[in-house]
């Protein structure tokens, strides 16, 4: 079985490839990139006009297998996923249990391959149950196919237990992910600490937060010289201390989501639960900041979040609102929108910033398109203008705050393995 | 009465920063007559007989519950009391639920109260009766504000060029926030006067001018607006004990005395008599604290009648 992709524009970070071209998939790989490829015998994709890149790599969602199917499961999940470009999600340990042992690990990438329509990495939870108390079996887990560690969802508040994560974590050369607020200065706050929140009465999560939180992570994995990676980066303070810290030479790696790219705490105004999350939108000046941050390499790499809730989880008022919301679907239209046709960003350093660097950081075999690797692709049209509307996505989670936005930019086709999981929007499988 | 060309007929009243001067000017203006009939002998006229109001409390309250209950009453309405001391989210029932119950019996005008922020838009986007906020969380208590700005323009005139202090719990204080909306919106200078830790951050940025000490704000204010000071408050750690903040904030005669001497001194109730403030200073003869409840009275009366009738014509329907 031969697959040609005719006449895309190829980007491909990873091997400095930017040229239209074709690529030839056969038995599952990559056969041939770049340059003319003969069609016989094979199916052919059109892909003028087109950008064909390596599939997206989210590696942080929230796919709520288990315990959680009523907000999104395996199914639902890879198949916003495949709908969005991604090829590989990686999911998220906030699942009820809590991924905490090598055999959740292990169930649930089987599970990932009966269901999924995209690959699933799962990331294994840093300490027991997530509650901050006792290290998780790290090695197991780490053996047993985790990718990184994680208690997202919470910042690690026992500066202690950070400490012996990662020592622990280091000898496995795993990454400890970190969602990164001081825990007392967020308490029952709603939103970003500013001008908004004054004005809406909202309690906020002020940015110090954050920063106070990413300057002691920070510490602490230059202490033991094990990696960090801070996980949804959206204060100017937290960008700062990451490329002081870059420059030091600490293991330090970081993200920044679609919405804090895109979105500020301006969104907030009306009380659309729609709009929380956390770390919450934040002002202006922090917005430029993120983007900044990943525009000079600070920042590593774009992921959503994604953070599906059932309807009437996010159907009450704003403060008992579930924080977060479905990103898979809009993620790439929003940052095709906001950096690339704002002329911030190249299309080569979105997709390295979507792909190359998530695959590179956690030494998984994608992200490119050489020869020799699966042939998980993404194809978009970066000219596509399209509507946001919850009520077409693939996700549960029917909530998010870019609802009813015009975006420029869509995935027009994922193959995953070389198989097609989405074609013009519509997942296969 | 000058012809107005504006209608709040089924406007939803859910805060004072997104109402205009001219639908504020409307609404005090038609309190005045309103206080007429408050003073009747026969306070009962006809004008929305036939209507139906529904205060929604899920929060206690005495003073406003009664004050919209009154209002709907002596201007002829129906009107049913629904309390909740329980939240919609702890009692089971969601809040949608709730007001879509209460929209299919009918009912004209829901007057909500609630303990979460932004709940009256909530209200106001689930459900077609006419929404008024009766105080949404921290956010915004839009006929308070009214009250206030009637109370003050009642002795003062004018409210263009004020000088208006607000003094205590800003953070926590819908009654905070719309005063400074509808005063600023109307021309007058706000302070905002308190503990630093019970003052947003960023406050000024909405057009105030903040103060932590109470004396700067109150030197030639025209206006003294006292808010009340929750106990709860302290044990959250955001003051030390109530006896320093009565030495430091709260008002008494030393202080009234760096404001204007014919300055007003008003509170929203229920006073913490010593704490925010001292009795001589609430029982003063610049205390319109007992008129502010009249006040309060007439604007939700003047309010239910223009969202239900539209007209400026009180009697209009008798």
């Amino acid at each position: 079985m031969k697959l040609v992709l005719k006449g895309g524009r190829i980007i491909d970070p990873a091997q400095g490839m930017d040229a239209v071209g074709d690529v030839l998939v056969e038995g599952g790989v990559i056969a041939a990139v770049g340059g003319e490829i003969d069609t016989r015998g094979a199916e052919v994709f059109d892909a003028r006009g087109l950008v064909v890149a390596p599939g997206l790599i989210d590696m942080h969602v929230h796919l709520r297998e288990p315990g959680q199917e009523a907000k999104e499961d395996f199914a639902s999940g890879t198949r916003a996923a495949a709908a969005g470009g991604f090829t590989t999600v990686c999911s998220m340990p906030n699942t009820r249990p809590a991924v905490d042992s090598a055999v959740l690990v292990n169930g649930l990438i089987r599970r990932a391959e009966m269901e999924g329509v995209v690959n699933v990495k799962v990331v294994g939870a840093l300490t027991k149950g997530q509650e901050g108390k006792e290290l998780a079996e790290i090695g197991d887990m780490l053996q047993a196919g985790a990718v990184a560690l994680s208690d997202d969802g919470h910042h690690v508040a026992n500066a202690r237990i950070l400490r012996t994560g990662f020592e622990y974590a280091r000898m496995f050369g795993g990454v400890i992910i970190s969602h990164a607020e001081e825990a007392s200065l967020v308490e029952d706050g709603f939103m970003h600490e500013g001008a908004v929140s004054a004005m809406l009465g909202l309690k906020g999560r002020p940015a110090v937060a954050e920063d106070i939180a990413v300057g002691r992570d920070i510490m602490l994995a230059e202490y033991t010289g094990a990696a960090l990676h801070v996980a949804h980066v959206s204060t100017a303070g937290a960008v700062e201390l990451i490329r002081q810290a870059k420059a030091r030479g600490v293991k330090v790696t970081a993200e920044a989501t679609p919405h804090h790219l895109a979105l500020t705490d301006e969104a907030v105004v009306g009380y659309d639960p729609a709009t929380k999350v956390n770390p919450p939108l934040r002002s202006r000046e922090h917005v430029a900041a993120v983007v900044a941050g990943l525009k000079d390499g600070t920042l590593d790499c774009i992921v959503t979040d994604h953070a599906p809730h059932a309807f009437e989880e996010k159907d009450v008022e704003y403060r008992y609102a579930p924080s977060g919301f479905a990103g898979l679907e809009t993620a790439l239209g929003v940052v095709l929108t906001e950096l690339y046709h704002s002329g911030r960003f190249t299309l080569a350093e979105i997709v390295e910033r979507m792909a190359t660097n998530p695959a590179r950081l956690l030494g998984l075999a994608a992200g490119s398109l050489k020869v020799g690797t699966a042939a998980d692709i993404a194809v978009f049209d970066p000219a596509a203008e399209w509507t946001v509307d919850s009520a077409k996505f693939y996700t549960r989670g029917k909530c998010t705050p870019f609802e009813g936005k015009r975006l420029k930019g869509r995935a027009v086709a994922t193959f995953v393995g070389g198989r097609p999981a989405m074609k013009n929007g519509e997942v296969i499988g | 009465m000058t012809k107005s060309q504006i209608s709040l007929r089924g406007r939803d009243i859910l805060d004072l920063q997104g109402m205009d001067v001219p639908e504020m000017e409307l609404i005090l203006e038609t309190a005045k007559e309103m206080k007429n009939i408050i003073d009747r002998d026969i306070k009962k006229v006809p004008t929305l007989r036939g209507k139906s109001v529904v205060n929604l409390f899920f929060e206690p309250s005495t003073r406003t519950r009664t004050s919209f209950e009154l209002a709907g009453k002596y201007l002829g309405a129906d009107v049913v009391n629904i309390t909740t001391s329980a939240s919609s989210v702890v009692k089971g029932e969601s809040l949608r639920d709730t007001l879509l119950t209460v929209e299919a019996m009918g009912v004209d005008v829901i007057v909500m109260r609630h303990e979460a922020e932004g709940s009256s838009h909530f209200a106001a986007r689930a459900v077609k009766p006419v929404i008024v906020n009766a105080g949404d969380g921290q956010h915004e208590h839009p006929t308070q504000g009214l009250l206030d700005m009637f109370s003050i323009r009642e002795k003062k005139g004018e409210i263009a060029g004020l000088r208006v202090t607000i003094v205590g719990d800003i953070l926590h204080s819908r009654v905070a926030r719309s005063n400074i909306w509808g005063l600023m919106k109307l021309g007058a200078e706000v302070r905002v006067a308190g503990p630093r830790t019970l003052l947003p951050r960023d406050m000024d940025r909405l057009g105030v001018k903040v103060y932590d000490r109470v004396e700067p704000a109150l030197e030639g204010a025209d206006v003294v607006n006292v808010l009340r000071i929750q106990k709860e408050r302290m044990q959250k750690g955001l003051f030390p004990t109530t006896r320093e903040y009565a030495r430091i904030f709260g008002i008494n005669k030393a202080r009234l005395g760096l404001a204007k001497p014919d300055a007003l001194v008003m509170h929203p109730g229920p006073m913490n008599r010593g704490l925010e403030i001292a009795p001589d200073v609430a029982y003063s003869e610049q205390s319109v604290i007992q008129e502010q409840v009249k006040n309060g009275l007439a604007i939700r009366m003047a309010i239910l009648y223009l969202v239900l009738m539209g007209g400026t014509n009180v009697e209009a329907g008798a």
